[in-house]
């Protein structure tokens, strides 16, 4: 039986194996994910970022462990995506640690993953785990990115809803009102409530979203929720969990989800073709060309644009 | 391009509450360029089993301190080989009596090291056993 079928089945050795052929980039993990491909579309993806040290870990614990028992008793899938070292390549993967409430339970299934390198927060492989969760019947896949701060937004390009987990005193006003991460969320959350400051910086959260959603659009866009939470004593995670569900209806409701599967698709085509068009270009030049040209450049005789021009247009360097 | 890297979960079963030898072990094979899972103090062998299981890990670490070497570490091995995962190397690392060692390789521990043992024979041990566990698979 092949690994798509046995993850089909709820074989969860055939799970984990698959994600790591999938990571691995290896044909056989290419295959089972094509062969899982149309079952997924299902599960809601979550993502969970914010800077280090703000609780994320200890968020998706208690997040993972209030929807397992609330109502409708969703199974969850959560990947989690520490950095690894620039110089060794290698990684502590330490999120699990956080995670212990969700042991034993078989409708939770816990991935961690090295970043590998890439930089926007999450590993190359990650969307691809993702898709493989869902299609292996998943119904929420939670994703939690390597402790971000201001340009790690590539999980808002991946998850459905984003929690951006902020604590307090971490930041004044100007961060707040500064491009990035704040602007991706979908969901604020002021994770360690219980700490001095925390309602200074959920008034100023809530002060600078009235100032971007003027009322008269109300209804129209969704306006990030402020909620407070101490995620070590699960205080506030219950409405986080309902503002997911809220925030997933609002998707559907107002066709938003769509347009988003369009835009993810049609971006993640892209990004493959533009891969692929360059091995393939490799593969037809002879390495000769491109080191001359590259010679040419350390030469300053030609800039790096003219030389690529150049070697497109098939003319001699 | 198809890149393959060494998975190691490093874990603490049992009571002890002492975690830095496993910390130093593990951030020994993060240099050595190995993706390593740590999961913490005071996991069953269950919790250590099913994180194997999610985790697809090549190799597992166990620390133990306690004493309750006998009841843990088979347990570990007994749940692994159940869930299919018997290509799975178990190293023990702690305090573990010299009497013990060839009941704990009989039930197929590939290694145990003791205090005093160095890093690097630990990071040699792990690329050893990974080496002999995929010939075998």
């Amino acid at each position: 039986m092949d690994l798509a079928t046995q993850v089909r089945e709820g074989d969860r050795r055939a799970l984990g194996r698959l994600l790591t052929l999938i990571e691995n980039d290896d044909p056989e993990g290419l295959e089972g994910l094509s062969a899982l491909y149309p079952h997924t579309g299902r599960a809601h993806i979550v993502g969970i970022t914010g800077a280090s040290g703000t609780g994320k870990s200890t968020l998706v614990n208690c997040l993972a462990y209030t929807l397992r028992h609330g109502a409708s008793r969703p199974t969850v899938a959560v990947v989690a995506v520490d950095p690894s070292s620039p110089f060794t390549g290698g990684a502590i993967l330490g999120d699990r640690i956080r995670m212990h409430d969700l042991a034993g339970d078989r409708g939770v299934f816990i991935r961690s993953m090295a970043s590998r390198g890439a930089l926007g927060g999450l590993a190359a492989a990650t969307g691809s785990l993702v898709a493989a969760l869902d299609g292996a019947g998943f119904d929420i896949v939670m994703i939690e990115t390597v402790g971000a701060g201001q340009s790690e937004v590539e999980i808002a390009r991946t998850a459905h809803t984003t929690i951006v987990v902020e604590a307090p005193g971490l930041g004044d006003e100007v961060q707040a009102i500064k491009a990035g991460i704040l602007e991706i969320a979908d969901i604020l959350v002021v994770n360690k409530a219980d700490r001095p400051g925390a309602d200074h910086a959920v008034r100023m959260l809530r002060a600078t979203l009235e100032a971007a959603y003027p009322s008269a659009e109300a209804g129209s866009r969704w306006k990030p929720p402020v909620l407070p939470t101490v995620a070590t004593k699960g205080d506030g995670v219950e409405e986080v969990a309902q503002a997911i569900f809220r925030h997933r209806e609002f998707l559907v409701g107002t066709g938003r989800l769509e347009r988003f599967r369009r835009d993810r698709a049609r971006a993640e085509m892209e990004m493959l073709l533009r891969e692929s068009l360059f091995v393939h270009w490799r593969k037809a030049k002879t390495a000769g060309e491109f080191e001359a040209a590259l010679e040419r450049v350390l030469a300053h005789q030609m800039a790096p644009r003219q030389a690529v021009e150049t070697l497109l247009a098939g003319g001699k360097v | 391009m198809p890149q393959k890297k060494t998975r190691v979960l490093v874990a603490k079963p049992g009571l002890d509450g002492h975690d830095r030898g496993a910390k130093v072990i593990a951030r020994a094979l993060r240099d050595s360029g190995m993706e390593v899972i740590y999961t913490g103090l005071r996991q069953t062998p269950e919790m250590i089993a099913e994180a194997a299981l999610h985790e697809d890990v090549d190799v597992v670490g166990l620390s133990v301190l306690s004493g309750a070497h006998m009841a843990l570490v088979p347990r570990v091995l007994e749940l692994l080989r159940g869930q299919g995962q018997g290509h799975v190397r178990v190293l023990v690392g702690g305090i573990i009596p010299d009497e013990d060692v060839p009941a704990l390789k009989a039930l197929g521990v590939a290694e145990i090291f003791g205090p005093g043992t160095t890093t690097h024979s630990v990071v040699e041990a792990v690329r050893k056993a990974v080496a002999t566990g995929q010939a075998e698979v």
